[in-house]
């Protein structure tokens, strides 16, 4: 027992110092990444500085409480002094740990004034959290998308090997410009979320009704990945964030492509579709948006997310069928998708899952076409 | 103090036999154990959730559980700790010694103290049962954010706002009869600068209790309302604000996280003036810091929240104010470590509980002067880090602080001494998974795994392998702390009244029998 004690003893000392050891090193995989902007670089640096004077007081509290303690044991004879209070030793530790809180906040609020900061951006992005996706829009440009985990749920349930980046890719990262002042306005579709990227030191969260602010300018082009950090239900850990900061050229080409695909999107509302053509891609939505909760098969999980197959609404109410994508479900976990998705693309999903599993041989057999939504929309317009 | 001991007779008014004198007890000792007994059997169920959160964490990937009962569990896990584990244990620990530490026959107010004791099961067999409910039980973090607990939650929020009303109304009724009880129970002579610091300290939590409880049950009925009865407080759609809830919330969060630590200071601060055989240092100046850290608690809610959105003048507000917080928490530390300077030390399971508590509550108290630095929260917040931190002041701050009173007191409660040989094993085994288990996650934290997540980047698993490792050892070496408790009740040496050298000089439970008399002081002592 005494050697055990002995030696206990002197872990506790080490301590401090191996924990300082193991994060000490700027390249540490287990400390805060140093990051790639100047903000995130002054944020590890006050970090470390803070750190630092956390190790120094705790091994003046520590020696001197170890060393008593040693010193003082009854075992090797110690009788107790009887003193029980010393003015100026109170009033000298209760000044200094002021002064050293001061010399503490004076570094941290400088750089919370350097990350502090509204100001537009060139460019401008509004990030809003879904549960469970991310989506993004470049309001110059009036084109977004959604980000969705692209890691498969064969890798999650550990029936093939994980990939390298396991849970920590999408289908389609943020990509924004280098050496450019980057705004993010943050909101929230449903849930608050948290859009988080430890590389730029950006943690802000998305709260529905809120719009949140925050920026970053990136000088070096690369892949960053982050998470969300503030819990937004089950799949919480299942929306992370990736963005790909690019030169200005290639930002410009990937911006003038999307708005390419845009226009032809909406050419393809005033396409006539045939029922094979909406399936197909109305499948495809399916697996990406709607699989999560109302599961591949359309059994949902009742009674939280109801089933499609065999659904009064999916086999013969098409109108309502049409509301409940477009403005969700008050006081369930149904988002409204008519402002996020584009009128093929709700029209498809509909005429899916009208005509999908055991529906399209029970059910009154309406297909949806993109006319249909863009009805709807006009008449909610009047 | 110096006192009187009463010989006393008690065989004309012992307890009464079987199930009613549980169930009926007004007597200060028999409510305390049932206090205690609750909190340990919560420790295990509450302990058996996070066996299952470490069990799923142990390796990427899902393997064990689903998200949506893994959600319940960290959930109930935070809820039972908090509101079933350190809170009754705190208040059993209070009935049992108030009364005894300031020469009082009873509590104040002994049918008002059953009412409190038996609201507590009412209210967590409510809480548990939802988990077997169709729906599952709460899944919303034990923070409840708004909307993901009012518009997104299962029907069972109800069941949990409801087991939060009784829950608070326990601890308010528990929080009157102990002010009571030390404004107008203690003995003659005993000024209010005289009280033994366990007793401020509790003195001090009841109040915030009682200042903070109403608060936690408006945030709740507001939530009930906005489920049930069509407002929007927190519902942005009806022009609500969600962020108001987290206002709300943590304005009874923050003095709720020293109501879970200021009582463990005032054990701690007794346990270090026995073994140092010293009175302790500064018993003034601990009293001011205890006050100081209640009055601080209230400016400080904002720190949970650097992320939602302040304005600058807000987030560092927020940041000095909390900032202020470490001069008293430091005072006390000086404090200790100065009892201890020149003492005569032994070193007898209680004492090592309590030399564990400074250290590695400082420790916690280190990273939580980081997570006041704004910008660097940012980095930090909704991580392990502030898992990590938390974790070091509840668990080997509160719990320890708990631990350390029971070793302490249990001779004086029972009559026998505890196996020392046991308790000190015991306090080696918790010492060692204690931190296997929570230290590793302050670097996971600033590597960047978030919190509340079911599964996790494969960077972070082998650290993730190890705290469940920690765990595991920390909870199965919980199972001998019950059987030290359970062999000390029925058997050990015959304590003395004074237990401890020389504490006979140091209270008034001390100068009672071991164990004391049903009724503990039927004359009042004087204390000089």
């Amino acid at each position: 027992m005494a050697y055990i004690k002995k030696v206990f003893t002197k872990l506790i000392f080490v301590m401090p110092v191996l924990f300082s050891s193991l994060v000490f090193s700027e390249s540490s995989d287990y400390n805060m990444p140093v990051g790639v902007t100047e903000v995130s670089e002054s944020i590890f640096e006050l970090h470390m500085v803070i750190f630092w004077i956390c190790v120094v007081i705790g091994i003046i509290v520590f020696s001197i409480m170890f060393w008593s303690l040693w010193k003082y044991r009854k075992s090797k004879g110690a009788v107790a002094a009887d003193f029980d209070d010393n003015f100026w030793l109170e009033i000298g530790w209760t000044v200094a740990a002021t002064l050293v809180l001061v010399w503490m906040a004076v570094p941290s609020t400088q750089v919370m004034v350097e990350a502090y900061d509204d100001a537009e951006g060139e460019i401008n992005i509004l990030i809003t959290g879904h549960q469970w996706k991310w989506h993004y829009e470049y309001l110059e440009d009036e084109v977004g998308f959604f980000s969705n985990l692209s890691t498969s749920q064969e890798q999650i349930d550990g029936e093939v090997p994980k990939g390298e980046f396991y849970l920590r890719e999408v289908d389609e990262p943020l990509v924004i410009p280098t050496n450019t002042r980057v705004r993010f306005l943050i909101t929230g579709n449903d849930v608050i979320h948290s859009w988080w990227v430890p590389d730029f030191a950006v943690k802000q969260d998305a709260i529905p009704g809120f719009i949140n602010t925050a920026w970053t300018n990136v000088p070096e082009p690369g892949i960053f990945r982050g998470a969300c950090t503030e819990l937004c239900g089950i799949k919480h850990a299942f929306m992370p964030v990736v963005v790909r900061a690019v030169e200005r050229e290639e930002f410009d080409a990937f911006i003038a492509e999307k708005v390419a695909l845009a226009e032809e999107e909406r050419l393809l509302t005033s396409k006539v579709w045939t029922k094979e053509e909406l399936m197909a891609r109305g499948e495809g939505f399916y697996a990406t948006n709607c699989a999560a909760c109302h599961q591949a098969g359309g059994q949902g999980i009742p009674p939280v997310f109801p089933a499609l197959v065999g659904s009064q609404i999916a086999l013969s109410d098409s109108a309502r069928h049409i509301e409940i994508l477009m403005e969700g479900v008050q006081g369930s976990a149904m988002a409204a998708f008519g402002d996020s998705y584009s009128e093929v693309d709700i029209a498809s999903v509909i005429t899916y899952t009208r005509q999908a599993w055991s529906n399209g041989e029970n059910g009154d057999g309406v297909i949806v076409t993109p006319q249909d939504i863009v009805a709807y929309k006009n008449r909610i317009d009047l | 103090m110096s006192t009187v001991v009463e010989s006393h007779d008690h065989g004309h008014h012992g307890p009464a036999k079987g199930l009613s004198r549980w169930l009926f007890t007004t007597n200060h000792k028999d409510i305390g154990t049932l206090y205690l007994w609750f909190s340990f059997i919560m420790l295990f169920i509450g302990g058996a959730m996070a066996m299952v959160i470490r069990a799923e964490l142990f390796q990427p990937g899902l393997q064990i559980v689903q998200p949506e009962f893994f959600n319940q569990m960290t959930t109930n896990h935070g809820l039972i700790m908090v509101f079933g584990v350190i809170m009754p244990a705190f208040v059993g620990l209070a009935n049992w010694m108030l009364p005894m530490q300031i020469g009082a026959p009873d509590m104040a107010l002994p049918r008002l103290n059953n009412l409190s004791f038996w609201l507590l099961p009412m209210a967590f067999g409510i809480l548990i049962s939802t988990l077997f409910m169709p729906e599952g039980g709460p899944n919303f973090g034990w923070t409840f954010y708004a909307p993901l607990s009012t518009t997104y939650a299962p029907s069972t929020v109800n069941f949990f706002i409801f087991s939060v009303h009784v829950m608070g109304v326990s601890s308010i009724l528990g929080s009157i009869n102990i002010i009571t009880t030390i404004f107008n129970m203690r003995a003659p002579g005993m000024t209010l600068m005289k009280m033994p610091l366990f007793v401020w300290s509790w003195l001090i939590t009841a109040y915030l209790l009682i200042a903070v409880m109403p608060v936690l049950a408006g945030v709740v009925t507001m939530m009930l309302m906005d489920i049930n009865f069509g407002t929007s407080f927190f519902n942005a759609a009806g022009g609500g604000d969600p962020v108001l809830f987290q206002h709300v919330f943590w304005f009874f969060g923050h003095p709720e996280v020293y109501i879970m630590i200021l009582p463990a200071f005032g054990i701690v601060s007794h346990i270090i003036e026995t073994f140092s055989r010293k009175p302790i240092f500064g018993y003034s100046s601990m009293v001011y810091a205890m006050a100081s850290i209640a009055i601080l608690s209230f400016v400080v809610w904002a720190h949970h929240m650097f992320t939602v959105g302040m304005p600058l003048a807000g987030e560092l507000f927020f940041m000095y104010s909390t900032m202020l917080i470490a001069i008293p928490t430091g005072v006390k530390v000086f404090n200790w470590v100065a009892t201890m300077f020149r003492g005569s030390i032994t070193f007898e399971t209680p004492m090592l509980f309590s030399i564990a508590f400074v250290a590695l509550f400082t420790i916690g108290g280190f990273s939580g002067l980081m997570l006041a630095i704004v910008p660097a929260d940012f980095q930090y917040h909704d991580t392990y880090f502030v898992v990590a931190h938390f974790h070091y002041v509840l668990v080997p701050g509160a719990l320890f602080g708990i631990i350390a009173g029971a070793y302490y007191w249990l001779p004086k409660w029972t009559g026998n001494m505890y196996d020392e040989t046991l308790g000190k094993l015991h306090f080696w085994l918790t010492f060692i998974s204690v931190n296997v288990t929570f230290f590793p996650m302050h670097f996971v934290g600033l590597a960047g795994m978030p919190r509340r997540y079911p599964d996790y980047a494969l960077q972070f698993a082998d650290f993730n392998a190890l705290i469940s490792v920690g765990a595991f050892m920390f909870g199965l070496t919980q199972l001998l702390f019950l059987f030290i408790v359970i062999k000390t009740i029925r058997s050990g040496k015959q304590a003395k009244p004074e237990v401890w050298e020389g504490a006979g000089d140091l209270g008034l439970e001390w100068t009672l029998s071991s164990p004391p008399p049903y009724h503990s002081f039927t004359v009042q002592p004087q204390v000089k």
